[in-house]
């Protein structure tokens, strides 16, 4: 799988989890999922079990507390998918 | 240990919902609660004709399903578990028969996971004949106050 199909799978479960108003378009790389995507604790859970099914990888307590932005998100999953 | 959950529980009356845990494991637990009809909100639902509101039964369900569960399992993995911090982050009801002043419930919840500070279950609430008087699925976060 390459770098922008994760990217692709990624947003595509980010955006099951966005308030109404926010729009998928915001979502960038960049983006920080509790401070810009209004993404709230509870959903950010849910994101990491999806990314978890999705990626088929398991993540710890230390990658969700450095799971800020979507960077973050896709740095985690490269590290994940590589081993 | 379910008298150590009891201690730990973050409500007072009028709103603490839970008076006794029957059972709790690592994959769920069974607690009870008599609505006392002294209970204020009777007053007003409804005026003449007092039932139990769904969104107390909901409480119930969350305090006993989602909170003492949260709690013990705080608890297994070795935290010290006093004042935990939690909230309901959803909840999905169906409620089947009404509750009425004085009656007594019980309280199965069962986990679905509880991973992340995460906890969904399925609950489900009968009353003193085992009839079947709400149930749902329902999540909270719960985590325990480092910085005091």
């Amino acid at each position: 799988m390459g770098k922008e199909e994760r990217y692709q799978k990624l947003r595509d479960i980010i955006k099951i989890y966005l308030p109404e108003d926010v729009s998928i378009d915001q979502i960038s790389e960049e983006s920080h999922f509790t401070e810009e995507l209004n993404i709230n604790s509870a959903h950010l859970v849910d994101i990491v079990l999806d990314v978890e099914d999705a990626f088929d990888i398991t993540l710890e307590n230390d990658d969700m507390d450095q799971m800020q932005t979507v960077k973050d998100a896709l740095r985690i999953i490269d590290l994940k998918t590589d081993k | 240990m379910s008298s150590v959950i009891l201690e730990n529980l973050p409500y007072s009356k009028p709103f603490l919902f839970v008076d006794e845990l029957v059972n709790v494991d690592e994959n769920g637990v069974e607690g009870k609660f008599t609505f006392s009809k002294e209970l204020d909100f009777y007053k007003g639902h409804f005026i003449g004709n007092p039932i139990t509101p769904g969104v107390i039964l909901t409480e119930c369900c969350a305090q006993i399903g989602l909170v003492c569960l949260g709690i013990h399992l705080i608890g297994i993995e070795g935290q010290e578990i006093n004042k935990p911090r939690i909230g309901l982050s959803s909840s999905e009801m169906e409620f089947l028969l009404p509750v009425f002043p004085g009656e007594t419930v019980i309280v199965r919840s069962e986990k679905l996971y509880f991973r992340f500070n995460k906890l969904k279950c399925k609950v489900k609430m009968y009353n003193a004949e085992n009839k079947l008087v709400c149930r749902g699925t329902m999540a909270g976060m719960i985590k325990i106050d480092t910085d005091v």
